[in-house]
């Protein structure tokens, strides 16, 4: 296949940045996006340019740092895919694609494609965890006695990999999705009732001060998430959250 | 930490986004009921509205509550698309929001902006004459003809004139279209708020919320239609 690509240029931060146009050759439809983008990156360097930079680590769909926005899309037309999961077979020969960094003010661009997703950790900061003596002695997790249906909801949850693709995906770059897997996986268990009160002011606190968006529950998160993360759990966070403020 | 309260999170924000529209539509609810009347009885429909219109505790309870839900709801409605326009300062070149968002939950705002636009003339039309005959000029009688006994209430000769005009019949209209688009997603969007939806019950909260989206809107023009061209003089 042989593509154009439309590719958002930006020196570092401080950078205006503009899009650019690539021609890339040789591509073959079994690659993955990624590795469609280091043949480009080969053939820029050949042609003594600048290659693009781009986040990637796993490559098989688990770290969440292959954020692309693809042809205005999070994660490109698939669903239920990473950028690195995402195959070439599902663009056609000729076709221009265009590649931009995931945009929300909270996402600050460090180069090119690559972004600061650090305000996602200082949510998780903020209260997505259990504080757990680690003396050698730790009860085990099976010893708690755990409905079924709750342990499979708070298993979906956790599959969150914080990609970031809910506030890209999202017209007012909320981070509700995000935040409300976080919530949610420890909202359903036992080990997370213990701090669960602290848990979502503090997430949600966290969240609104980083610049994320409000909710307007459009649904773009979900249908964008590459977990496959349900908008129920933002129900849950919300009626954890109104729970909390009652109790205080 | 420093802890913003409910008020100004944006979860609360978003739950009394909810409440006030939860509130509005069940006022649609109540007014659609008396409008329909007009349709069947002017004279049921003249009786319900001078008891609306006097009745001490619609008056002083429940019309300021009113009032206060819309001018929350809309200034909240203002300022959280303010807040999440800036939310993305720097947009993208090319965005296929088509793919995973329905136009009308995109564009709560525009809708809301046209429903505000026609409840000015709404409050124009029959609210700021009410008030000056009640209030100011004091005749609470609700007569056709004041201080004539046998005269009659006004109220239904009063919503027919208004339904005289084609151009106000067309922006009712508008306004109601508009109205449909608003609910189309408010509905179920507000049961996500408050954080009653599951995914047990999304599919028919929306499909109940289709019915209410497009009955009620579908409602008030149907009753504007009727007296536009059944009046006659
Ligand atoms: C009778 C009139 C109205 C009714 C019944 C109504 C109803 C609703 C409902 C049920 C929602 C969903 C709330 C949620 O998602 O939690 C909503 C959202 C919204 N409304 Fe209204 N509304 C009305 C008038 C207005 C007006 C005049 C504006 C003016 C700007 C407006 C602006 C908005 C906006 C921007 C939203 C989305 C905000 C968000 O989801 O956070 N609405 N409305
Ligand atoms: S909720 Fe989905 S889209 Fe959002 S960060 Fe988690 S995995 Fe990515
Ligand atoms: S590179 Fe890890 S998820 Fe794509």
């Amino acid at each position: 296949m042989n593509l154009t690509l439309k590719i958002w240029r930006q020196k570092n931060a401080s950078d205006k940045g503009k899009m650019v146009t690539y021609p890339v050759t040789d591509i073959s439809e079994h690659m993955s996006f990624l590795e469609m983008l280091d043949v480009l990156n080969e053939q820029l360097i050949e042609k003594g340019e600048e290659p693009v930079a781009f986040d990637h680590d796993c490559r098989e769909g688990i770290c969440g740092m292959c954020s692309l926005y693809i042809n205005g899309e999070a994660h490109g037309p698939d669903r239920k895919v990473t950028t690195c999961q995402l195959h070439m077979r599902m663009f056609n020969d000729g076709e221009t694609i265009t590649i931009e960094p995931f945009r929300a003010k909270a996402f600050p661009v460090v180069k090119d494609l690559t972004i600061d997703r650090s305000s996602f950790d200082r949510i998780q900061h903020a209260g997505g965890y259990i504080s757990v003596n680690t003396s050698g002695n730790t009860q085990d997790a099976n010893a708690l006695p755990i409905p079924k249906k709750n342990a499979d909801l708070a298993m979906d949850a956790a599959t969150c990999i914080g990609c970031g693709a809910c506030v890209a995906s999202c017209k007012n770059s909320s981070a509700m999705l995000f935040v409300s897997a976080k919530v949610s996986q420890y909202a359903l268990l036992p080990q997370g009732q213990v701090e669960a009160t602290d848990r979502v002011l503090n997430m949600v606190n966290q969240m609104d001060l980083e610049g994320f968006g409000n909710c307007t529950n459009t649904g773009a998160c979900e249908v964008e998430c590459p977990k496959g993360i349900s908008l129920e759990n933002i129900a849950r966070m919300n009626r954890e959250y109104l729970k909390a403020t009652i109790k205080g | 930490m420093a802890k913003t309260t409910f008020r100004k999170s944006s979860v609360g924000k978003k739950v009394l986004m909810a409440l006030t529209g939860f509130f509005l539509m069940f006022f649609l609810l109540q007014h659609l009921t008396i409008n329909m009347l007009s349709v069947i009885s002017p004279d049921m429909f003249n009786d319900v509205s001078h008891f609306m219109g006097t009745n001490p505790i619609v008056q002083i309870a429940l019309q300021p509550v009113l009032m206060f839900a819309v001018i929350f709801h809309f200034i909240m409605g203002i300022v959280l698309d303010l807040q999440n326009r800036k939310a993305r300062p720097v947009g993208y070149a090319n965005n296929n929001a088509g793919a995973n968002t329905s136009w009308m939950s995109r564009n709560m705002i525009i809708s809301g902006l046209v429903i505000l636009a026609f409840l000015v003339l709404h409050f124009i039309d029959f609210w700021i004459p009410e008030m000056n005959v009640k209030y100011i000029q004091g005749d609470m009688s609700g007569l056709l003809e004041p201080g004539v006994a046998d005269s009659g209430y006004r109220y239904f000769e009063e919503l027919q004139h208004k339904f005289v005009s084609p151009i106000r019949v067309g922006a009712y209209v508008i306004a109601f279209v508009l109205l449909a688009l608003h609910l189309q997603h408010g509905f179920a969007s507000a049961f996500q708020s408050v954080g009653a939806r599951t995914n047990n019950n999304k599919t028919a909260l929306q499909k109940f919320g289709n019915i209410f989206a497009f009955a009620v809107p579908l409602g008030f023009i149907a009753i504007a239609l009727f007296h536009h061209f059944t009046y006659s003089h």
